[in-house]
């Protein structure tokens, strides 16, 4: 007997990823590993200071060094590059943009801005030579703090800004000062998001091979969006865009930090334009955390109007955020459109405000980081949240449920002027609060409590605005690009499924994701189809992947393709089958004559006859092969809900992570597996932000934790298993309903690790605790708070001598 | 991460390394590597010369003879944590062994290195100081024997002359009724200690009838905590007495204590008593046990 059994549907399964075997074994090809006959090694000297005068550059013994074969300065590359551009022209906030030369003009604004390059047979003679080049500056003084910078009598760094703000935007909503005036209770806060630094296990690099005969550029860079980096770099060298082609390989991680344009790519492409050899520049990891971008750096001061008994009535903030020397490639729109339209979260807040002010300081370039403006919008809303329920004695639970928005399945307008696409953020709070049995958690946390234990409870809810999205609007907030994205799927004859995509995954497993979207929608083996991406010269024009908007953005153009490829060989089987197209049925990547299953034809088949196209159809083309190109008529709004156990040493102040749980929403999920990983990295890079990571930089502008010897980034030893678990509302205008799940992760845990501290810390009334909590930080806090009394556990039980 | 140039000298043996060291003025040992080869790589030391003695056999393993335990100088911290005559003789050495740096570094790194580059945050110096080891050295003028407590004397510094090499380090082996044990506040990044304490304790009739503590991490080198060992020897050591006896540790550290970014010095110096006292409680367990 034979049981006839369903296939298993494989989108939705969590199949292996095809990418790890390569990855895993050593045997990925990075930019760095690639090796051109006749390659040459630049290296770039950068400014020891934060802010001064160029003086004089003398290149002289540094050029008759062995192995050089060129030293070039800001003087050598006039005339022939452009400034680097700012891409996020943010319209209505008075944006000023300044010259931001690949190579340092007559000043440096940053401790590590580029000032010459050399290039050598090997990257040892460079690095001699390096240190060959004089360089006379005049030290200005530096401000490395965004609120400072912002403050009359700072040092100016631009002329074009001399008040260092770079930009002055805002959102309204409501009348909040009414909101403000009539407040049975306000609670204010300052925050302050340090600046972090992304940290790709790959640093950034380029491989540029100019070939003077023809003209033409191949560039091999370390980029989540090949596309728009030879749309600049055509727009900075000069290089026609069709004769430029650039190749992203293999990718370690980007985190936002491969978004930018940054000057060693420039000077990597000049150098190869110069002397008409290929020129490989690679980072070191010192000027990676020097060089490469850096992300928040928000100094946010926030109130918040409620009524007494817990309903929100305003929220009110300005945001000073730092943009470090100069304006990096998306850096306007980052504090602003993806983080103060999202102001309201999940919530029903009635009037709104928000002044934001991007400010230049003598710091790295600050870009989009893992979340990008939300995970800051986030921590401002969750923290005050946590806030207004202290104050007015309720559980943190229930204020969140008596403003949390009520479900919805097709659109809802937000005080912002968003329109969020679909959300239950009811459902997530309900599952994570049930599998974490709140109730007894609470009690639980009391009886330690009892016993000079301080355990502590963050509960914390996010929506975010991703699967950008609508060019319409890219166009509107002042993006120089579009942000549509495109996919062609070509049948070859033997049956096998190419499919070239515009977006550049690097790391987060579309090439297993999108094999698995054609295998469900073509019924051929997911082992059938091979992913193409990161290449112009293959590929289709796309905007890159950021902003998780590869599967949102991406996987629509991709789904939409198939359907086409569907349409076409239905036709051609209607044809072959010699029956009327409305009689033919489709199941399972077989057409078949409605009735007689018998008589089909499987895609396979389809494919080939396209392709040797004996018997078409009148009028029809040959192959067997679709485009799309889509542009999502609206963002996609992940949500979820997030709960983390901590535990506080009182003794030395560290904190102990116990548990974290994460309920998270991006719609269907492709493949689950995928979902938990990209959870996983995205809870943990928040997590790092809430107790472990800091750039920090002196009063001159020096960085001080300017390796990972200092520069603390979350290890698996530091962390307990992380519990994921979903909810599913699909997006109501995607093809497949998929939302996005790339930054989830991270713009919920910061604020949910750092309100479980704050909540342990409780019996000491403790409000507010510099991020990172460092041990040092959270034991002051204690002492403070047993030093205040008011009911405070005095000093003396808290085991210290 | 592009070092000078530099040359480099493999040794056959001991003999050939001192000659070789002799031969070539500025020269640095090479052992594991995990050191210097940062620092060359940074450009933070540029030596003309790196003799590598990485395969010298007879500086290689444990051997218990007696009373002590021999390590060899190049042997690894993988080997030392899983060294079986090791976790007898000396616990405290072999765990803090198992738990230091990484994989890589635990598979690379020596223990002579250790102690010859004497990070003040490094793990080894600090329980060697406590477990009473001794350093045995050869140089141009013969072999001679240090008390690791004389070991270390300063910032990366060492008593080593010049062109000494460290060739092995004894350790005692405990006896029934002594207990020993490290513990240690890692910084989140390096992993080194920002405070290392390290304890061993011989318990006779439920009194500690020797106590032997020492800190690292917050100071220039490892030490011994004179005080600390005075107000607990012939004392039970229950909770009370012991946190009491670490409170002495700010008499021994004095203002000796530095700080930075991460942790200040008015921090460490405050909670240094918990981690002396810890490691303290532990070791006292550990004796009564045994």
């Amino acid at each position: 007997m034979t049981v006839a059994v369903e296939p298993a549907r494989v989108f939705g399964s969590g199949i292996r990823r095809r990418e790890d075997p390569r990855l895993l074994t050593g045997t990925a090809r990075y930019t760095d590993d690639i090796v051109l006959p006749g390659l040459a090694h630049a290296a770039i000297l950068r400014s020891p200071h934060a802010h001064a005068l160029i003086m004089r550059i003398d290149t002289s013994r540094a050029r008759t060094a062995p192995g050089v074969l060129g030293v070039f300065t800001a003087a050598d590359t006039d005339g022939i590059l452009t400034p680097i551009p700012c891409c996020w022209l943010l319209p209505g906030s008075k944006l000023k943009t300044t010259p931001y030369h690949p190579l340092a003009k007559d000043a440096v604004q940053y401790v590590g801005d580029p000032v010459a390059v050399v290039v050598a047979e090997s990257p040892y003679q460079a690095q001699d030579a390096l240190e060959l080049i004089d360089v006379e500056y005049e030290p200005l003084p530096a401000v490395v703090d965004p609120q400072k910078a912002a403050q009359q009598g700072a040092p100016a760094l631009h002329a074009e800004a001399p008040d260092n703000v770079a930009f002055h935007w805002t959102v309204t909503g409501g009348d909040v000062d009414a909101a403000f005036k009539c407040a049975d209770v306000i609670v204010r806060e300052r925050i302050v998001q340090q600046r972090l630094i992304p940290n790709a296990m790959e640093t950034r690099g380029a491989v540029a091979q100019f070939v003077p005969a023809t003209g033409e550029l191949t560039l091999w860079n370390t980029t989540q969006n090949p596309h728009i980096v030879r749309f600049v770099m055509s727009l900075v060298t000069g290089i026609p865009e069709d004769r430029l082609r650039v190749i992203a390989p293999e990718v370690g991680g980007g985190f936002g930090s491969k978004i930018a344009q940054i000057p060693g790519d420039f000077i990597t492409v000049f150098c190869s334009m110069k002397l008409g050899r290929p020129v490989k520049w690679t980072e070191t990891r010192t000027e990676n955390y020097q060089s490469t971008t850096h992300g928040r750096d928000h100094v946010q001061e926030v109130e918040l109007a409620a009524t007494r008994d817990g309903r929100v009535t305003g929220l009110r903030c300005t945001v000073w955020a730092g943009m470090g020397g100069y304006l990096s490639t998306a850096a306007p729109g980052i504090p602003t459109i993806l983080h103060g339209l999202m102001l309201s979260g999940p919530y029903t807040i009635p009037a709104v405000k928000e002044d934001v002010y991007g400010v230049y300081t003598n710091t790295t370039p600050v870009e989009a980081y893992r979340g990008a403006g939300r995970p800051e919008a986030t921590f401002m809303l969750e923290r005050m949240m946590d806030r207004l329920a202290d104050e007015i004695g309720l559980d943190p639970v229930d204020v969140r449920r008596r403003n949390i928005i009520p479900p919805f399945q097709n659109g809802h307008d937000v005080i912002t002027g968003l329109k969020y696409d679909s959300g239950n953020y009811e459902g997530a709070l309900a599952k994570v609060l049930e599998h974490v049995s709140y109730d007894a958690l609470r009690a639980e946390q009391k009886a330690a409590r009892d016993k000079g234990r301080y355990i502590g409870i963050g509960v914390s809810l996010y929506v975010e605005i991703c699967g950008l999205g609508p060019s319409q609007v890219a166009g509107a907030v002042g993006f120089q690009g579009g942000l549509w994205e495109s996919a062609i799927v070509r049948f070859h004859p033997s049956g096998k499924v190419n499919v070239f995509i515009g977006a550049s995954p690097h790391g987060q497993g579309e090439e297993t994701t999108f094999a698995q979207i054609v295998a469900d929608e073509l019924g051929v083996a997911v082992t059938d189809v091979k992913v193409v991406h990161g290449d112009t010269d293959a590929t289709p024009m796309g905007w890159g992947t950021y902003g998780s908007r590869t599967t949102a953005v991406g996987g629509a153009a991709l789904a939409i393709a198939t359907r086409k490829i569907k349409d076409k060989a239905k036709l051609l089987a209607s044809h072959l089958l010699e029956a009327a197209v409305e009689d033919i049925d489709y199941s399972s990547g077989r057409f078949f004559v409605r009735g007689v299953p018998d008589r089909h034809k499987t895609i396979q088949d389809i494919a080939l006859m396209a392709n040797v196209a004996w018997n078409m159809p009148e009028g029809m083309e040959a192959g067997l092969e679709a485009t799309s190109f889509y542009d999502p008529p609206n963002f996609t709004y992940p949500f979820g809900a997030h709960v983390a156990v901590v535990e506080v040493d009182p003794e030395t102040g560290h904190v102990t992570l116990k548990r974290y749980v994460a309920v998270d929403d991006c719609g269907p999920q492709i493949n689950p597996v995928i979902v938990e990983g990209q959870v996983h990295g995205g809870v943990v890079q928040g997590i790092g932000q809430a107790l472990w990571e800091e750039a920090v930089y002196d009063d001159t502008g020096q960085l001080l934790t300017g390796s990972l010897a200092d520069y603390a980034i979350p290890r698996a030893d530091m962390l307990p298993d992380i519990e994921v678990l979903s909810t599913v509302t699909p997006s109501p205008h995607h093809p497949l309903g998929v939302k996005g799940i790339g930054e989830a992760g991270t713009i919920a845990s910061t604020c949910t690790v750092y309100n479980a501290v704050i909540d342990a810390l409780e019996p000491f009334k403790v409000q507010s605790v510099r991020m990172p909590l460092t041990p040092e930080r959270v034991w002051r806090a204690i002492r403070e708070g047993a030093e205040r009394g008011a009911g405070a556990p005095p000093l003396d039980t808290l085991g210290a001598p | 991460m592009y070092a000078v140039d530099f040359d480099y000298y493999r040794a056959g043996s001991l003999a050939d390394a001192q000659k070789l060291l002799g031969d070539h003025p500025g020269a640095k040992l090479l052992a594991g590597g995990h050191s210097l080869i940062p620092l060359m790589k940074l450009r933070l030391a540029a030596p003309p010369a790196v003799v590598d003695i990485g395969r010298v056999a007879e500086l290689r393993g444990v051997t218990l003879s007696g009373a002590a335990v021999r390590i060899g100088a190049l042997t690894t911290h993988t080997e030392l944590a899983a060294s079986a005559d090791l976790g007898r003789a000396a616990p405290a050495l072999a765990e803090t062994a198992a738990q230091l740096g990484d994989p890589t570094v635990r598979n690379r790194g020596t223990i002579g290195g250790n102690i010859a580059h004497a990070d003040p945050a490094s793990d080894l110096p600090t329980v060697l100081v406590a477990l009473d080891a001794r350093i045995n050295v050869v140089g141009p003028s013969g072999h001679r024997t240090i008390d690791a407590a004389k070991f270390f004397t300063g910032l990366m510094t060492t008593s080593l002359e010049e062109n000494e090499i460290v060739t092995s380090i004894d350790v005692p082996v405990a006896q029934p009724g002594r207990g020993s044990a490290y513990v240690k506040f890692s910084h989140p990044a390096s992993r080194y200690a920002v405070i290392g304490a390290a304890a061993a304790i011989t318990l006779s009739g439920g009194t500690c009838s020797s106590v032997s503590v020492a800190i690292g991490g917050l100071v220039a080198h490892a030490r011994r905590l004179p005080s600390v060992e005075r107000a607990l020897t012939d004392q039970a050591p229950s909770e009370s007495v012991v946190a009491k006896a670490a409170a002495a540790v700010a008499a021994d550290l004095g203002r000796d204590v530095s700080g930075d970014i991460f942790a200040s010095a008015e921090y460490r110096t405050a909670v240094a008593p918990v981690y002396v006292k810890r490691a303290l409680l532990a070791a006292a367990a550990r004796a009564s046990a045994r």
